[in-house]
């Protein structure tokens, strides 16, 4: 898109910036150097539900702070810099790389999500970064249901320099999902990564197909998938505790990709789901680019999230 | 993790039962419920404030309905201001300009845009042939010819993707032109839809996020060359806090006309609908409910308001029980027992007005904290049979006997009990418990009229049978 490459810290950084700018002036509008009181205390609670972060853990991030700080003096960089900690603390278990076994060929990644989340751009982005790495990439198309979802698949293909295994619309994804991990063996692939079609998690009949992808997929290998991701996206409120809780009971998601989070959204949502279901987060997106995913920071997305410098 | 907020008005409001009107505390420790459900919900913060500060005045004061306890009360007063910021009455596309209409789609990545065109378009095709063309409105009585174009080359075989719906639905959709910009495409799509004849156009947008000068300058550009009557944007139902940031955002660079929901299918609770109404005063006009073609529906604001609120039933609960204890006849009763007159009549009407409300069994299921009024029902010992049974004894009591329970002796005793099918005992048990009411309405009335009225509410379903 914008041509030039930056340094993927300084993209993390325009993109959550911008996410910051609200949250940072609304702690920042607070603080001087000025008691810490009640008043303030709910203030600052507030600063964190309108960031997503849910009223349970905004509520208790404060008490947690309200402890140690109350009645002190204060400033604007030491609460900041308090908040972040906590948040660090909590994030820190979940931010993991995605690891590609060497064992399984290929290692199987299934990509699932709710309509819109940003599965299929998602992939794209992975399987140019699997080829970076010097791996031997393939995808299936497996949302064989949403129009012309398997040609904006195969345009990501292009320009990964991968090959997209397709089948016509309305064709069966489980079949295509067994083709594709047949081909992809048969072929040597190191890493084969499965889109799906978009699916509300409320729908059982759609959410009984996931499963059924995953039950042919094992009669080839009884170990696939190796990794099943949940994409999530940014602007998502409370709604998504609901899809991890029923994706993971569906697929056993051992993965969670953040897209979007280059927008106003800030994605505060994955603080609480952190703490709650303790699922990896595996990559963020920041950008419609190929090169636009990131592992995921824990420290330098909760300071960035704050609005603190990242440095140490 | 969402418990509705029926549940936790009964819990924090069931020690206020049995009050008469809702004072300011009451009113504040529901309303902090109503905050927290709101907010869990995913109605933005400010808007939320908003929201509590127009239902407080609304809600002090207010006369707890006869039957309901008031935090059923404070529910429907809360579900009444949220029907009332999300628009009152459902609201219609507005396709009423010289021909060819111009409806402009824009939004964020994802949030459904090109499904959404191709659902309008197909059912503006349809007209009243439509499935479900009735519950649609006025906007669809008529077939329209309509064009579709997609402007999306951002996103890698959107346009494509609009086409292959243009082709599913019967749709005609403009040629792509590979290369050529959004606002060459809206050119040609103009000029072709005057060109054909076509009543409305609709464009079909790239994603962009609100943040996002350059593309939003854009897509303002667009809107300048095509002058739509229709700007919608259309947003995901679960949506977080930042639709409040997105919808005024589109609406301040853009211009919306109307809001069109997506994903209502889904689980979320759709609070962004509150919040996207209220920052942009802009109507929803639309809902999708579903990925086929015609998964598309006119927005009930009520329906939405229930959601939101997560209570069930409690609506309807209230307005039933207002319905049905109609004024004339709780002052006639009134009049009655001022008198000493509450006779057997009387309570068999007042037993049947329980039965008329659902009976207790549907009651219950509607009920907030359902699980606390059961165990009182419980050791009251009141269940729906046996509000049954002792209408059938009162029915089997003459006329005479009914205006004079005095009369009835052990020999009329025995032919009631043979007639209703019931035990001597039960007989003496409902004559018991009816000298008791007439005690008690006799010293409440001393109280003076309100009170009056007062406790007979609150005689019922509680106090009744002991």
């Amino acid at each position: 898109m914008s041509g030039e490459k930056k340094s993927w810290f300084t993209r993390l950084k325009e993109g959550l910036s911008k996410s910051t700018q609200r949250i940072t002036q609304g702690i920042t509008g607070l603080f001087v150097k000025k008691k810490l009181d009640q008043k303030t205390l709910d203030e600052l609670e507030e600063v964190l539900i309108q960031a997503d972060l849910g009223v349970a853990v905004a509520g208790r991030l404060v008490e947690n702070l309200r402890k140690t700080r109350f009645d002190k003096e204060v400033t604007d960089e030491e609460v900041r810099g308090a908040f972040a900690d906590d948040i660090a603390q909590i994030l820190a278990p979940v931010a993991q790389h995605l690891a590609i076994s060497p064992e399984h060929k290929p290692h199987v990644v299934l990509v699932v999500g709710v309509n819109g989340s940003g599965k299929t751009t998602t992939i794209g982005k992975m399987a140019r970064q699997f080829v970076e790495e010097g791996r031997k990439v393939m995808i299936a198309a497996g949302d064989t249901f949403r129009a012309a979802a398997v040609e904006q698949l195969k345009i990501w293909g292009e320009r990964a320099g991968v090959p997209v295994i397709a089948k016509e619309s309305g064709a069966d994804a489980a079949g295509l999902a067994f083709e594709a991990l047949q081909q992809a063996r048969a072929q040597g692939a190191d890493v084969l990564l499965i889109d799906t079609a978009g699916r509300l998690q409320n729908k059982t009949g759609l959410m009984e197909e996931l499963a059924k992808i995953v039950r042919v997929m094992r009669k080839l290998d009884p170990t696939a998938p190796h990794s099943c991701l949940l994409v999530l996206d940014a602007t998502v409120g409370q709604n998504a505790h609901s899809q991890v809780e029923v994706f993971r009971e569906m697929v056993a998601i051992d993965g969670l990709v953040v897209t979007k989070l280059d927008g106003s959204a800030k994605g505060g949502v994955l603080v609480a789901l952190a703490e709650r279901f303790k699922v990896p987060v595996v990559a963020i997106g920041v950008g419609e680019g190929i090169d636009d995913l990131r592992p995921f920071d824990a420290r330098q997305f909760a300071r960035s999230l704050m609005g603190l410098e990242t440095a140490a | 993790m969402f418990d509705g907020l029926s549940k936790r008005l009964g819990d924090v409001l069931g020690r206020l039962r049995g009050r008469g009107a809702l004072s300011e505390a009451d009113v504040d420790a529901a309303l902090r419920e109503v905050r927290l459900a709101l907010l869990e919900a995913d109605v933005a913060l400010p808007v939320v404030k908003e929201f509590i500060d127009g239902v407080r005045p609304k809600a002090v004061g207010t006369e707890v309905i006869r039957s309901v306890t008031p935090g059923q009360m404070v529910v429907k007063i809360v579900h009444d201001h949220l029907v009332e910021m999300l628009g009152g009455e459902a609201s219609e596309l507005d396709l009423s300009a010289v021909p060819p209409v111009v409806v402009l789609m824009v939004g964020l990545q994802g949030s459904g845009k090109t499904t959404t065109t191709a659902k309008i378009a197909y059912r503006l095709t349809l007209g009243p042939q439509g499935m479900a063309a009735g519950a649609f409105g006025g906007s669809f009585k008529e077939r329209k010819k309509v064009l579709m174009a997609s402007l999306d080359v951002t996103r890698p075989a959107a346009q494509q993707q609009l086409k292959i719906l243009g082709e599913q639905a019967g749709v005609a959709t403009l040629p792509i032109v590979p290369f050529e910009q959004p606002l060459g495409i809206t050119r040609r799509a103009l000029e072709e839809g005057r060109r054909g004849g076509y009543d409305v156009i609709m464009l079909d947008t790239a994603g962009r996020l609100a943040i996002d000068e350059q593309l939003m300058a854009e897509v303002a550009a667009v809107r300048d060359a095509a002058k739509p009557t229709e700007t919608l944007l259309v947003a995901d139902a679960m949506t977080g806090q930042d639709a409040v940031n997105t919808a005024r955002a589109f609406n301040e660079k853009v211009g919306v006309t109307g809001i069109v929901l997506t994903r209502v299918d889904g689980d979320a609770r759709g609070g962004a609908a509150l919040s996207m109404r209220t920052v942009t005063g802009r109507p929803i006009k639309l809902i999708g409910v579903g990925e086929k073609i015609d998964a598309l529906e006119q927005f009930h604001p009520d329906r939405i308001a229930t959601r939101i609120l997560g209570m069930g039933d409690i609506v309807s609960l209230v307005e039933r029980a207002a319905e049905t204890i109609e004024k004339e006849e709780a002052e006639r009763l009134a009049a009655k027992v001022r008198k000493g007159q509450f006779d057997l009549e009387d309570l068999l009407q007042q037993l049947r007005q329980l039965r008329k409300m659902g009976g207790l069994q549907g009651l219950m299921g509607m009920l907030p904290g359902a699980m606390q009024a059961k165990a009182a029902m419980q050791k009251a010992n009141l269940d729906e049979k046996l509000i049954k049974r002792q209408e059938a004894i009162i029915l089997s009591m003459t006329r005479k006997e009914r205006r004079n329970p005095d009369i009835i002796h052990a020999s009329r005793k025995k032919r009631i009990a043979a007639g209703a099918g019931a035990q001597v005992q039960e007989i003496n048990k409902l004559l018991k418990q009816h000298a008791e009411m007439v005690k008690m309405m006799k010293r409440v009335n001393k109280l003076g009229e309100k009170g009056l009225a007062r406790s007979l509410g609150n005689m019922m379903p509680p106090g009744f049978p002991r």
